[in-house]
């Protein structure tokens, strides 16, 4: 609707640059721009994400020591309070944990590889989802049925379960070689193999609708490949949806690497993520040293949360039944 | 008259009846490892003999105080210096109903020094087991050894004729990745059958009733499960869900002993913990130096001694309840420990030397370290490789479960680390057993048992010749002179790097009374719980 404007006369000459600058107001003119525009509480939303991917990109420079090395922590700092308890120390605002490590430093490194699996999650599974979901709708038949059962199969295991299976295979299959950051990789590979089924689906539920529709006729009649078509014509009405279940998932994913971490099968006490740091701390729950699990958590906690509001937002403002 | 004697009869029956349930107890124990095999010969640690022990029994057993007292073997005698005679302990039968006899003995002395036993050492290979009749064994020994027996309470018997039938006659080794029958089923003589066994998940133990030695508990079955994490562990405590854990985190001590459900028992445990690094290889398996060891320069071993503060592990990681060692052996076990002093560490001194011997910048290697088997294992380790990265050597930390980690570094897994951290409890509770397990060479043609858990493969022949000597010395004051240089050459050499001994903590429910043994070994044979 809103793409039927009125053309403004005298700027047919200023072609090129028109195309820029009219992409830049035609997203602010648009209605998701406006939907955004109205709630406050997305914004808000947008805002604190926005800070977290910030603070974590720029945790080296942000924090005071880098928890991922060994000789930068004392243990001779261990224990101290949160700074403006009667305890407390500078520079150790938030406090630092049983090795002497800086919680507010660990916060935002452990934010880094927190986001950092969870966005690399992402885009792997959505990569897997995808291509699948692109394939089994486009060619249908037995690769559907085939890709489809499959995806079937996965749904009935909890994401959680299928992620922690990919971990203690590569787990068992890497043994000894097993460091910090292969560990890593794992946990990129364990959620992007639970989680790109919901991709498939979708996918191949929008490729079913648009394949019917004559523009992929005329793509057709006109001989191009079938990969050209799917990329180029079918995918690109497709993003959509394929946007809301990213950023859905993206708290997903991260949700998902906390908890293997929680669990002890993600990644190590040497370069904890906010998972980790969650179970290191609630070890000394018990003892009174609340504020090495709960800042973690807090951190956690906002971060996920604020994800999610955006892609709640994000789905209601491209549900069109809704508008 | 007759019916009230009935009713009366009755009554006595009905209370007979109620009394004697409620009195046999369920008590459900916690312990931060898991019990993987039950086959007794895999794994020497102390956790997993203790949960052997309660349905396997050895030819002698240890009292309260850890004194030797008899147990399948009714009395023994040394016919000569090199020659044993053990009576056996009639009318004892297995689980499974076989008759305890020399036959089985004579079996699991085999069994106990075929390969893949973690146990070869409790068993001298020297000696000769002969069967004099159904009830008497001879042991025929090639030298004089007094303390033969010392570590025969763990080692267990077992039947010969279910092992037969079983085809479990070769030792489960702890490298072993698929399970063998012994391994998930049990025929042991001791107080307790085990009823269902899912390792690492739980193992239900049920009491024997034709059990030949009366018994002190009041328990008719036990559950026991693994809690890995410290605060899950001390919640199930405190919530009642568990009434027995161990080990209680330092951290929660005092919050346990405040709770006013359950107490913390504490004791300075004998166990020394101590790190080694791989000294035996010419070229390390884990590390950035290639074409030689690190390890086998004196200087290199020095400047780790040197670089590790365990007064900073004892005031922050330990909360002030180790004892630093300058030993690997504990001060209650050799009186004249109070000579040695643990230098003070010395970073800049570690440096120093670790320049002079050609590694102006360190190196980089992997420490391996259990993460469930010792007090704050893997937050002494973590400390440990930030106190090594401040002298410029790169740690990468591999910290695993016990099951992992001793299938990897144990003999039966060849040995294969380059630095690791270990504890060790002499289990004859003398020096001998530390100089000859753990200080002496591996490899020595003449003891195959020598250097067992030598996991660094250190090897001074002189120690060897000492410690020949001390077995055989009578005179103790002569004896612990021997000893006294052998710990000095190892101190010299700088063979390992003790670190302290490790506080015992068990968390018990007001409940239950409990008899603690100095060696960490939970038996809950000596278990009584008030009812609920």
């Amino acid at each position: 609707m809103s793409e039927a404007v009125v053309p403004h006369p005298g700027e047919d000459g200023a072609q090129p640059s028109r195309a820029n600058a009219g992409w830049f107001r035609r997203a602010l003119d648009s209605d998701i721009f406006h939907s955004f525009r109205r709630s406050k509480l997305t914004m808000l939303a947008a805002l604190i994400t926005l800070l977290f991917f910030l603070i974590a990109i720029f945790a080296s420079w942000l924090a005071v020591q880098n928890p991922f090395d060994p000789s930068q922590l004392q243990l001779l700092n261990s224990r101290i309070p949160p700074l403006w308890t009667a305890d407390g120390q500078s520079p150790f605002l938030l406090g630092t944990d049983e090795q002497g490590r800086d919680v507010l430093s660990g916060i935002l490194y452990g934010l880094r590889i927190s986001l950092a699996v969870g966005v690399l999650g992402v885009v792997f599974s959505g990569l897997l989802g995808i291509g699948l979901g692109l394939v089994a709708g486009y060619f249908g038949g037995p690769v559907d049925s085939v890709i489809m059962r499959i995806a079937d199969v996965q749904l009935t295991f909890p994401a959680i379960l299928i992620a922690l299976l990919v971990n203690g295979v590569a787990k068992s299959l890497l043994g000894n070689r097993l460091d910090e950051w292969s560990m890593l990789g794992v946990l990129v590979l364990a959620i992007g193999l639970s989680f790109w089924v919901q991709y498939a689906r979708t996918v191949r539920g929008s490729v079913m609708v648009e394949k019917s529709k004559d523009y992929v006729a005329a793509a057709q009649l006109i001989g191009l490949p079938a990969p050209k078509i799917m990329l180029r014509h079918v995918l690109p009405n497709t993003t959509g949806p394929i946007l809301v279940i990213a950023t859905i998932n993206l708290a997903l994913a991260i949700i998902t690497e906390a908890t293997l971490s929680f669990l002890g099968s993600g990644m190590p006490d040497t370069m904890p993520s906010l998972g980790t740091l969650i179970r290191i701390g609630n070890n000394y729950l018990f003892a009174g040293e609340w504020w090495i699990v709960a800042f973690p958590g807090v951190a956690l906690a906002g971060l996920i949360l604020s994800i999610n509001l955006l892609g709640d937002w994000l789905r209601d403002a491209l549900n069109p039944k809704l508008r | 008259m007759s019916v009230r004697w009935s009713l009366f009869a009755a009554a006595a029956v009905a209370l007979v009846a109620c009394g004697l349930p409620a009195s046999a107890q369920t008590l459900r124990y916690a312990n931060q490892g898991e019990l993987k095999s039950l086959d007794p010969y895999t794994l020497k640690e102390t956790t997993t003999i203790a949960h052997h022990a309660h349905v396997y029994e050895g030819l002698t057993a240890r009292d309260k105080d850890l004194k030797i007292i008899p147990a399948l073997a009714e009395s023994w005698e040394t016919l000569s210096p090199t020659k044993w005679r053990f009576h056996l302990r009639k009318g004892v039968k297995f689980h499974n109903g076989d008759p305890f006899t020399a036959d089985d003995v004579l079996f699991s002395a085999d069994r106990v020094r075929a390969k893949g036993s973690n146990f070869l050492s409790n068993v001298p290979a020297d000696a000769k087991f002969a069967k004099v009749d159904d009830y008497t064994v001879d042991v025929t020994l090639d030298s004089p050894n007094p303390i033969l027996i010392s570590q025969w309470d763990s080692w267990f018997i077992m039947d010969k004729k279910w092992c037969e039938e079983n085809n479990s006659v070769a030792p489960t080794p702890a490298s072993a990745t698929t399970p063998s029958y012994a391994a998930l089923h049990e025929n042991g003589t001791g107080p307790f059958t085990i009823e269902s066994h899912q390792p690492g998940v739980k193992t239900v133990f049920k009491v024997f009733p034709d059990y030949w030695r009366k018994p002190e508990h009041n328990l008719k079955e036990i559950i026991f499960t693994p809690i890995g994490s410290d605060a899950t562990r001390v919640a199930a405590l405190l919530s009642g869900e568990v009434d027995v854990i161990e080990p209680v985190p330092l951290q929660d001590i005092q919050r346990v002993n405040a709770s006013g459900i359950a107490k913390v028992m504490t004791a300075p445990e004998i166990r020394t913990i101590f790190v080694g690094m791989d000294e035996s290889r010419d070229e390390l398996l884990y590390s950035s130096v290639k074409g030689k060891n690190p390890f086998k320069d004196i200087r290199v071993r020095e400047a780790f001694y040197k670089a590790i503060d365990v007064d900073l592990i004892k005031t922050r990681v330990m909360r002030g309840m180790s004892t630093p060692s300058a030993l690997m052996i504990a001060p209650e076990l050799y009186p004249l420990s109070k000579d040695f002093v643990r230098p003070k560490a010395d970073p800049d001194a570690a440096k120093k030397l670790l320049t002079e011997a050609g590694y102006p910048n360190g190196f980089e290697v992997t420490m391996d370290c259990p993460n469930d088997r010792y007090v704050n294992d893997a937050a002494i380790c973590q400390a440990v490789v930030g106190m090594l990265a401040r002298i410029g050597v790169k740690v990468n930390l591999l910290a695993q479960p016990k099951a992992q980690y001793f299938a990897k570094v144990l003999k039966p897994g060849g040995y294969q680390t380059s630095l690791f951290l270990l504890g060790w409890t002499p289990a004859t509770s003398d020096s001998h057993n530390v100089l000859h397990d753990i200080l002496g060479c591996r490899d020595d043609p003449k003891d195959s048992t020598r250097g067992e858990a030598n996991l660094g493969g250190y090897c001074n022949k002189e120690v060897d010749a000492l410690t020949d000597k001390i077995l055989v010395e009578p005179d103790t004051a002569k004896r612990d002179q021997l000893i006294k240089q052998a710990y000095e050459i190892t101190i010299k050499d700088y063979a390992y790097i003790p670190l302290h001994q490790q506080p015992l903590a068990w968390g018990v429910s007001n409940k239950v009374k409990l008899t603690q043994r100095a060696d960490n070994q939970v038996l809950l044979y000596w278990a009584t719980k008030q009812g609920e």
